[in-house]
């Protein structure tokens, strides 16, 4: 049952053409004035509560991405909400348009597999996404330089390339799922309209829902309750719950790489905390095993959802 | 219906298609069923036949793009469904109302898929351009396509087939959509193509177009090949006679008299000036001496090529077969 040939025959030519092609499409101009329009906001929020009290904080740099004044969210809660929105859109008619422009049996006629096509395709929206998440953390740094005045430590740099690295792989979670609707949806409305329910449902209705279901499945101890506490069942399945979602994930990781204090993202019994020196930072090694859990849970989300729109792809028929 | 193959219009006869008992199975219903034929090298080979006969079915599989059933087919020599690439280098496809990336110009549209054919930088655009004067679409080369006629769509996907050489040229309703100027065109491009030693596979249901370029057909009913041949022996399996020759004279006793030209099979008498016969020759110069003879005047004599369409109407009309005919009817 071997194919002859590479599968990778012509991925470079996918790739180059529609990076092309997202980069220069207009919808693609709008995603990118609502991203950097937000941030620019969160950002002026963050920059001019800092300015307040600047000289008490190390890492200066990295408050800009979390700091929040309201009524904004910080840079980094924005980005949580935002990038699935630009993948969404990179992604919702990659499959679907090719064949309703009736393009795809034409290319696939050429000497390339199936998999050149989709994978081009993947490999050119997270381009896209990485250029412009990387075009908008350059615009942090920039901004903070010129506003805060304080030189970016080594740390600091290292900590928000992470944060760019683990942004990339939170867009290539979304951009997955928009390919994998786009291939099972003929009509890319349908499948638009689709990423998008997922979207609000888990950035904005799951939050909301975990902690309810959590009570359900593990009932709140009327002794913990008593003393104030979480029931330590009920937080935990809460916890496991929320993490279904790839925000919450992202959120979670991003709180270990950014806020170089944290010490644990679950809860913690006292006697753990124990010989800790609470609000000293950790080394950058140690926040970064702290994400890594969620890290991989984004990663793993990404190839699952990709290998799915793969398998689908590999069986549909190509006739319109 | 396979006795025809042996006398293919071509001095070839190197097969470089060949379909064995081809089937294709959607949930159970066999949408092509278990067809053969054998297309040589350098014909141009018609499958006709109504919508949903399974003629695009057959064309996906033969490419490789969809998956086979049961039975086999080999395209020059290899199995599309294991060496997909080697058959898609070598075969060049215009799919049913071809598609173009309407924001991006002919040739750009043609130069991503010579990428893909993996053709190299400095062939890439001495190929297109070539093409595109081929099909008489160099000077919009860099327009949009999204401003192009349908016809103009049709003639750029076969630059593309220029562009890749290909030994073989699979078109499926090449014709279908266009006004007869552009139908014209095309047919004439075709022919190009068959002169140049492309073999050509084309289906259709517009059947005057067939005839006019096709050596071979083979005739599609839900899912099978019913009749397949030159036009001319598929006109002498359904009708009888090959020929039909009407005439319109005045002369005593002409009928009678046509009837015993040697060849003649039969004579109607459509009018008392007008007779319609059949013979298995071109009968006219005998038609015309009788009339002579007969001291008749002649007003018209003309032999009435039997049309694919009437070999189509009169095959179909007594192969009924009630049960199936709702399905190729959807």
């Amino acid at each position: 049952m071997r194919r002859e040939g590479s599968p990778f025959q012509g991925l470079g030519t996918v790739a180059v053409k529609e990076l092309s092609d997202n980069l220069s499409s207009a919808r693609m101009l709008v995603l990118e004035l609502l991203i950097v329009l937000t941030a620019l906001a969160a950002l002026y929020g963050a920059i001019d509560s800092l300015r307040q009290n600047t000289a008490e904080d190390p890492f200066l740099l990295l408050r800009l991405f979390t700091v929040d004044r309201a009524p904004l969210p910080s840079f980094v809660a924005i980005l949580g909400f935002l990038i699935p929105l630009m993948a969404i859109g990179l992604g919702f008619d990659s499959i679907n348009s090719e064949h309703n422009r009736r393009t795809l049996s034409r290319i696939l006629a050429q000497p390339i597999y199936r998999d050149a096509l989709l994978m081009g395709k993947f490999l050119a929206g997270l381009t896209t996404l990485a250029i412009s998440l990387a075009a908008l953390w350059l615009m942090v740094i920039g901004l903070g330089l010129i506003f805060l005045g304080v030189p970016p430590g080594g740390e600091e740099v290292a900590r928000s390339l992470a944060f760019l690295v683990i942004a990339i792989f939170y867009a290539g979670v979304w951009l997955s799922l928009a390919i994998l609707l786009s291939i099972v949806f003929r009509s890319p409305a349908t499948a638009a309209l689709v990423a998008l329910g997922i979207w609000l449902f888990l950035t904005v209705l799951w939050p909301m829902l975990a902690p309810a279901l959590a009570q359900v499945i593990a009932p709140p101890d009327p002794r913990y309750a008593a003393l104030g506490l979480d029931t330590p069942e009920t937080a935990i399945w809460a916890q496991t719950l929320a993490r279904l979602s790839p925000n919450h994930l992202f959120g979670e990781a991003m709180l270990a790489v950014l806020s170089p204090t944290t010490r644990s993202l679950g809860p913690v019994f006292l006697e753990q905390l124990r010989g800790a020196v609470m609000g000293a930072p950790l080394p950058f090694g140690e926040s970064l095993m702290i994400a890594w859990p969620q890290t991989v849970g984004l990663i793993a989300s990404t190839i699952v959802l990709f290998v799915a729109g793969y398998v689908v792809f590999q069986r549909q028929e190509v006739r319109a | 219906m396979s006795d025809a193959e042996g006398k293919a219009v071509t001095t070839a006869s190197e097969a470089v298609i060949t379909a064995r008992d081809l089937t294709k199975r959607y949930s159970g219903v066999s949408v092509v069923d278990a067809i053969n034929f054998d297309i040589l090298k350098g014909e141009v080979f018609g499958l006709l036949g109504p919508n949903g006969a399974g003629k695009t079915t057959t064309i996906l599989m033969v490419l490789g793009l969809t998956d086979i059933s049961a039975g086999q087919v080999r395209v020059l020599g290899y199995d599309p469904a294991r060496a997909p690439l080697q058959v898609k280098r070598r075969v060049g496809y215009l799919p049913d109302s071809v598609g173009f990336y309407d924001h991006l110009t002919a040739a750009e549209n043609l130069s991503y898929t010579a990428k893909l054919m993996g053709l190299s930088r400095t062939e890439r655009p001495r190929r297109i351009a070539a093409a595109l004067a081929r099909v008489q679409l160099l000077d919009v080369a860099n327009e949009r396509v999204a401003t192009f006629s349908r016809g103009m769509r049709q003639r750029l996907g076969l630059a593309e087939i220029v562009v890749k050489q290909a030994e073989i040229a699979i078109l499926d309703e090449p014709t279908s959509g266009l006004d007869p100027q552009a139908t014209h065109e095309l047919l004439d491009l075709i022919g190009e193509l068959k002169a140049e030693g492309v073999t050509v596979l084309l289906s259709s249901h517009l059947l005057d177009q067939v005839q006019r370029v096709c050596n071979r057909v083979a005739l599609f009913q839900a899912g099978r090949v019913v009749l397949m041949g030159p036009v001319a022996d598929l006109a002498r399996q359904v009708l009888g006679a090959g020929f039909v020759v009407e005439v319109e004279a005045d002369g005593a006793g002409l009928a009678r008299r046509f009837a015993t030209i040697p060849g003649v099979t039969g004579v109607e008498t459509l009018a008392a000036d007008r007779f319609r016969m059949t013979a298995d020759r071109d009968v006219r110069p005998d038609a015309a001496r009788v009339v002579v003879g007969a001291n008749g005047s002649l007003r018209r004599l003309f032999v009435d090529v039997p049309s694919l369409e009437t070999i189509y109407a009169r095959y179909f009309q007594s192969h009924k077969e009630p049960s199936r005919g709702a399905r190729h009817a959807a």
